[in-house]
């Protein structure tokens, strides 16, 4: 090694020395394991034997011969194009309305709205609500306004399980992207709206396209990835409402698909194929997302 | 009350649309603490009230006998109570602290140095927020198992040190709210890397390191079984009161009692950070 370059490495040696210890624990259970879920993908691995290399025979089994993968993900793109985009606009859109109010009265209903978020583990009460006795609120309520005659089985019944999974799931996304929203607001320039209403524009509608939305773009790219690594998840809520299985499989998830294969029949190779056709989707939509709002306001 | 005082005031904006969003807005926030209220009121019914058709929010008999069967419960299993608590109060203070000192030192650098590598490194912490942490559990539990992590506190403790959104806000923030000069002038002054880390980057990033405090709490606090502890008396308090709860319809009270008790900590801690999460918040924003 050059004298030179000796010098160097000393030189950045305390900048290494500061991100280090984060950096380590960040690659160790968060780069390791994606890089170990994708090498695993093409070999077949028991936890008890060491892997033995198998190609793509995962990948062919997965897309070819495995009916349960190809419903657990089409039930996994339906549940992340409701609660993604779903969880986003509901987040922007509310954001959008507490900024009209003043702060002491914005701080209030911002409590409100992250409440559920803020509340992981109180999810269970949808359980209540949804009772398929007439004890039930939701039964209950339609029950005596007449819209039902007869207690709906909310949790069982085919027909009510996406919508229901919908509005329980939706009720916790107002999170970090929401605050991100609200704070993102607060950023945007007021003299541009000033000069805005001298260029004629007349409405709220008009405001929030022309002028805040584009001064928001870094804010909405962030609570993008934010609803994207949120929707893909989807899987604990439902199984905290619905059981796994599910009835008929409805709501069976990529992400029950892996927890069967990696913790209970410790097929790891298979399960590993699974995992890395979830990052490959994340990945994807994260990068469709990117060029979408690259477009918005130009 | 005059509606002036509540709204801001700017000439493109009709009253009436005001009004119907305002009355939307409470419908919404209407919508998303009913659940909660729901809890709260299951939790100080007596077991008769909690099946009446129809249903009732509040109780009509108020008690707090559903908190006393819980301790009752709770004190009578052979891990005591206490010790649950205190595993969860470990795990989530080491790993807020944890987090916090790590993640700050890391960004300090991401934010206000340059060294080879920096650029590559912060790309891939970026990139990495978008894969949820549920699709790499299994591998992550091999990464445990090899380090020995397996059935020990640590298995949850040193993971949540190097999660990337803390590391991620943390040095957007450092980013915009410390000016360059006062790092160069202690830098002229003789003041070395940790003095300057110390003394300048921590004092004025305040807001950056209540928002992690609130994020970690908020899952730290909540942590239940998660597949990587197996004795019983390393469980965390989230697990054990989803236990006492989970047994059956007779427990429904408790069980509303339990999620109350969990609410408490996260909820204060909400109120307490609010507006320094804010001001964090709005250096979230992503360029590219």
């Amino acid at each position: 090694m050059s004298k030179l370059k000796k010098k160097s490495i000393f030189k950045y040696a305390t900048n290494y020395a500061f991100v280090l210890p984060y950096l380590t624990i960040f690659f160790l259970f968060t780069v390791l394991p994606v890089l170990i879920s994708i090498f695993l993908s093409f070999t077949y691995y028991n936890v008890i034997e060491t892997p033995v290399f198998n190609g793509l025979a995962n990948y062919q089994r997965l897309f070819f011969s495995d009916d349960l993968f190809t419903k657990a993900l089409s039930n996994t793109m339906v549940l992340a194009l409701i609660i993604g985009p779903g969880g986003y606009v509901l987040s922007f859109g509310f954001a959008w309305i507490l900024n009209e109010f003043k702060p002491k009265i914005r701080t209030f209903l911002t409590f409100f709205l992250y409440a559920p978020s803020l509340s992981g583990g109180a999810f269970a009460i949808w359980a209540i609500i949804y009772s398929g006795d007439r004890y039930g609120w939701l039964n209950s309520i339609l029950l005596s306004l007449n819209i039902i005659s007869e207690p709906i089985q909310w949790l069982t019944d085919t027909n009510y399980m996406l919508p229901c999974a919908a509005v329980s799931i939706l009720w916790m996304s107002l999170g970090t992207s929401f605050l991100s929203f609200i704070a993102g607001f607060q950023t945007v320039d007021g003299s541009l709206y000033e000069a805005a209403s001298v260029d004629g524009i007349t409405n709220r509608w008009q405001e929030l396209w022309y002028i805040t939305i584009p001064s928001m773009l870094p804010q909405m790219m962030f609570g993008a990835v934010m609803s994207i690594t949120a929707s893909f998840g989807v899987g604990p809520q439902i199984t905290a409402l619905f059981g796994n299985p599910s009835t008929n499989y409805e709501l069976y998830t990529v992400v029950h698909q892996l927890e069967d294969y990696g913790s209970t029949r410790f097929e790891m190779g298979y399960a590993s194929a699974i995992a890395t056709v979830l990052f490959v989707i994340m990945f994807v939509s994260n990068e469709v997302v990117k060029k979408l709002l690259a477009k918005v306001g130009h | 009350m005059k509606l002036k005082s509540l709204v801001n005031q700017r000439k493109n904006r009709s009253l009436s649309g005001t009004i119907a969003l305002m009355v939307f807005i409470l419908a919404v926030a209407a919508f998303m603490v009913f659940p909660l209220i729901l809890i709260l009121g299951n939790a100080f019914k007596p077991l008769s009230e909690l099946w009446l058709f129809p249903p009732r929010l509040l109780p009509i008999r108020a008690t707090t006998d559903n908190f006393t069967d819980l301790f009752s419960l709770a004190f009578g299993s052979t891990v005591p109570l206490t010790r649950y608590l205190s595993n969860t109060i470990v795990i989530t203070v080491a790993g807020t602290a944890g987090h916090i000192f790590l993640s700050s030192m890391c960004a300090f650098q991401f934010a206000k140095r340059k060294f080879p590598g920096s650029k590559v490194l912060f790309t891939i912490i970026v990139l990495s927020l978008m894969f949820n942490a549920t699709v790499t559990s299994i591998p992550n539990y091999l990464v445990m198992a090899k380090l020995g992590l397996i059935d020990t506190l640590w298995a949850i403790i040193i993971p949540t040190m190097g999660t990337p959104l803390g590391l991620y806000l943390m040095k957007n923030f450092m980013e915009t709210s410390i000016p360059d000069a006062i790092i160069e002038a202690a830098t002229v002054d003789g003041a070395n890397e940790w003095v300057i880390y110390k003394r300048i980057v921590m004092p004025n990033t305040k807001p950056a390191w209540m928002t992690l405090i609130l994020l970690q709490v908020q899952t730290l606090w909540a942590t239940g079984n998660n597949g990587f502890i197996f004795s019983e008396e390393k469980k965390t308090l989230a697990y054990a009161l989803s236990q006492i709860g989970a047994a059956g319809l007779e427990r429904a009270g408790i069980a509303a009692a339990v999620s109350v008790i969990m609410l408490i900590v996260p909820f204060s801690i909400f109120i307490f950070t609010q507006s320094n999460v804010m001001q964090t918040m709005s250096t979230s924003g992503m360029k590219d």
